[in-house]
C-alpha cells in the first residue's frame, strides 16, 4: 500500500530563498497535519531553478527532456501539489508560469493544490488570487480555500504565519485520498490511442463524420 | 529501400555571413539541389508547401515539373502537400499531369500543415484539419479510381457526374504517404487505405514516433493490407556531415544555433543525444541512421533534411557529395536487412506489376469486418486486392 505523495514546487531563485523556506515550511506541515490524522505522506521538495534551461528548451523545441521529464511525471502522478512563487511585476514568476505552460494538458485536473507566495511587501497579498487561483482554476485543479502569502515582515512574526501554514496543509491533507483506498481507481481518461491502439476511432466512422 | 531529401524551401539568413538570398536564388537553388540529388544517385526529391513567407514553395508540382524535365531518374514527391486547405479536385488533376509528365516519378505525401492564418486565407478553419483531411483526401481517392464521381461533401461543391483528368497514368494513381507527427487519425487515414505512413520524427525524441508507427502498423494489419511489418513506412533525418566528426560539429553549430525551429535552445549536444539530428563524420551517420530500423521496424523510405537554417548552396551540394557515399552502403545494409515478404520503397513501375499481377495492397478494405464498415459508402471499391 502505497502513501499520497506530495510534490512541493517552489520557484524562488536565490540560495536560500524565502521561497524555498516557505516552501519547506508547508512540507513540514503537510506531514504534520497528516500525522495528526493518523497518516503519513510522503513530501517532494522541487527547485524550479533546478529546471529552468530544459524549461526553455522544451518551449521551444516542443518536448521535455531528462530530469524535466521525470519531474513532469512526478506531478502527474502526485496526490497533490503545493505551488509556491516569488510575487514579481505584481504577478506569479516568469519560472514558474513556464512550468505550467508546458507540462502536458490536464496533468492536475482534479489534483488537491495548496497555493502559496512570497513577496517583499504584503500589498502583493492579492496576488495569489487574481493570479494564481485563476491559473489554477483554468488547469482544473482543485484549489484550498487558504492560500498562503509571506511578505518580508511575516518572517519577523511567524506566529500568524504559522497558522496559516498549518490550516492550508490542513486543508489540503483533507482532501487526500484515504491512504485505505489507496490504489482506488484514476479519474476516467480517455484511452490514448497511442497506448491502446484499439482506443482508436475507426477510419469508417471518421469518414462519417465528414458524411454528415 | 529509398533514400532522398526533402527540403521545407525556407529563406532564411546564413547566421554566418549575415547574407538573406533572395526568392529567385532561394527558388533555383531548389531545382539546382534537386538535380544534383539525382547525380549524386539518391532515389528521391521532395518539397513542402507553403503559403507564407519566409518559404518559397507555394506551387509544388510547377517545381516538380520543371524538375522532372530536368531529371531522368529521381522520384519527385513533396513533404507535404496540403489536403486540407487545397482543392481535393485540383490536387488530383495536378499531381495526374505531373505523373503524365515525369513518367510515373511521382508519389505525393499529405499533411494538413500547422499554420493557423494559412486556413482562413484559403476559406477553411485549423480546427476542421482532421476532417478536411479525411473528405478530402476520400474524394482524391475516388477521383483517381473512378472515372465518373458524384460526390457531396461538407467542405466543398458537390459533384456531379465529375471527371478528373487526366486520368491517372497506366491506370495507376501515385503512390500517398501521410505525414503526422502526432495525429491518431492520420496514422488510422494512411492504415485504411493502405498508404504509407511518413513520421518526420526529426525535432522529436524517439519514443513519441514509435507508438505512432506502431499503431499505424497494427491498423495497417487490421484492415487487411499485409502484416504489420509489411505497412509502408517513412521516416525524416537531419544530418550534417564533414570528414571527421569535430569540423561537422564545428562547421554546423552556428547554423544549429540560429536555426529557426530549435536555435536558442537546447546544446547542439543535447539535441542530438535527444533527437535524429546527427552532426558528425559520414560513418557516425551511417551508424545513427541504422538505428532507426531497430526503432521503428524495417521501413522504405529516408529523407534527409538537408538544405535549412541559411546553409548555403555550395555547402548543400557538398552535403549530398557526401550522402551520395553513404546511402549505397545504407541502402545495401538496410535491403540485407529486410525480411522476405516486407515490401521495398514504392515505384511506379513496382507497383503497376502488382496492379497488373491483381497483388497490390492499396485500396479501400473490401473485408472490412468491423461495425463500421457500413459507413463506408459504395463506390469505395479497391482497384484491386
Amino acid at each position: 500500500m502505497s502513501r499520497p505523495t506530495v510534490v512541493v514546487l517552489t520557484a524562488g531563485l536565490s540560495q536560500p530563498s524565502s521561497t524555498r523556506l516557505l516552501g519547506d515550511r508547508l512540507a513540514a506541515a503537510v506531514q504534520t497535519a497528516a500525522g495528526s490524522r493518523g497518516a503519513a505522506v510522503d513530501v517532494e521538495v522541487v527547485e524550479l531553478r533546478e529546471h529552468a534551461r530544459d524549461l526553455t528548451n522544451q518551449l521551444l523545441t516542443g518536448f521535455a527532456t531528462g530530469a524535466l521529464a521525470d519531474l513532469q511525471e512526478r506531478v502527474q502522478r502526485a496526490d497533490a501539489l503545493v505551488a509556491v512563487t516569488p510575487i514579481f511585476s505584481a504577478s506569479y514568476s516568469g519560472l514558474f508560469k513556464m512550468f505550467f505552460d508546458v507540462l502536458p494538458p490536464d496533468s492536475l485536473v482534479g489534483k488537491p493544490t495548496l497555493i502559496a507566495a512570497t513577496a517583499g511587501s504584503v500589498r502583493h497579498s492579492l496576488a495569489l488570487e487574481h493570479a494564481l487561483r485563476p491559473l489554477f482554476a483554468y488547469l482544473r485543479a482543485v484549489v484550498v480555500p487558504t492560500a498562503v502569502f509571506a511578505a518580508t515582515e511575516d518572517w519577523a512574526d511567524a506566529g500568524a504565519l504559522d497558522e496559516r501554514v498549518a490550516r492550508a496543509a490542513d486543508e489540503l491533507v483533507g482532501l487526500l485520498r484515504p491512504t485505505a483506498q489507496s490504489g482506488s481507481p484514476e479519474p476516467a481518461r480517455t484511452p490514448d490511442p497511442l497506448d491502446d491502439p484499439d482506443a482508436v476511432v475507426p477510419f469508417a466512422r471518421l469518414l462519417a463524420r465528414s458524411r454528415g | 529501400m529509398q533514400f532522398g531529401i526533402f527540403t521545407v524551401g525556407d529563406v532564411t539568413t546564413d547566421p554566418t555571413t549575415g547574407r538573406t538570398p533572395t526568392e529567385a536564388e532561394r527558388i533555383k537553388a531548389m531545382v539546382t539541389i534537386a538535380q544534383h540529388a539525382e547525380e549524386v544517385g539518391l532515389d528521391v526529391f521532395a518539397t513542402g508547401e507553403h503559403h507564407n513567407p519566409p518559404f518559397v514553395p507555394s506551387s509544388p508540382t510547377t517545381m516538380l515539373g520543371y524538375v522532372a524535365a530536368k531529371t531522368e531518374r529521381i522520384i519527385l514527391s513533396t513533404s507535404t502537400t496540403l489536403i486540407t486547405t487545397n482543392d481535393p479536385v485540383k490536387i488530383a488533376e495536378d499531381f495526374a499531369m505531373l505523373q503524365h509528365l515525369a513518367e510515373g516519378r511521382v508519389d505525393l505525401m499529405m499533411g494538413r500543415g500547422n499554420t493557423g492564418p494559412v486556413y482562413p486565407w484559403f476559406g477553411k478553419d485549423i480546427r476542421d484539419g482532421i476532417a478536411l483531411a479525411v473528405e478530402n483526401y476520400d474524394l482524391v481517392h475516388r477521383l483517381w479510381r473512378e472515372d465518373v464521381v458524384s460526390w457531396e461533401g461538407q467542405f466543398r461543391t458537390p459533384l456531379q457526374g465529375f471527371t478528373s483528368t487526366p486520368r491517372p497514368l497506366d491506370g495507376l494513381p501515385p503512390f500517398v504517404w501521410h505525414g503526422s507527427i502526432r495525429s491518431p487519425e492520420i496514422a488510422e487515414q494512411a492504415a485504411f487505405y493502405g498508404d504509407g505512413f511518413f513520421a518526420n520524427h526529426i525535432f522529436w525524441p524517439t519514443y513519441h514516433f514509435q507508438r505512432l508507427i506502431n499503431l499505424y502498423r497494427q491498423r495497417f494489419e487490421h484492415y487487411g493490407h499485409g502484416r504489420a511489418d509489411q505497412a509502408v513506412v517513412g521516416l525524416g533525418g537531419q544530418v550534417y556531415m564533414a570528414r571527421s566528426s569535430q569540423d561537422a560539429v564545428a562547421q554546423f553549430r552556428p547554423y544549429f544555433d540560429h536555426a529557426p525551429v530549435y536555435g536558442y535552445g537546447p546544446s547542439l549536444e543535447e539535441f542530438t543525444s535527444q533527437t535524429p539530428l546527427t552532426v558528425g563524420s559520414p560513418q557516425e551517420v551511417i551508424e545513427k541512421t541504422l538505428t532507426f530500423r531497430q526503432h521503428f521496424g524495417d521501413y522504405q523510405r529516408q529523407l534527409f533534411l538537408a538544405d535549412h537554417a541559411g546553409l548555403p548552396l555550395k555547402t548543400v551540394l557538398d552535403q549530398l557529395d557526401l550522402l551520395g557515399e553513404i546511402v549505397p552502403v545504407l541502402r545495401r545494409e538496410m535491403d540485407a536487412l529486410r525480411p522476405a515478404g516486407v515490401p521495398d520503397g514504392p515505384t511506379h513501375a513496382a507497383r503497376l506489376a502488382a496492379l497488373r499481377a491483381g497483388t497490390l495492397r492499396e485500396g479501400v478494405p473490401a473485408d472490412d469486418t468491423s461495425d463500421d464498415a457500413a459507413l463506408v459508402g459504395a463506390g469505395n471499391a479497391a482497384v484491386t486486392r
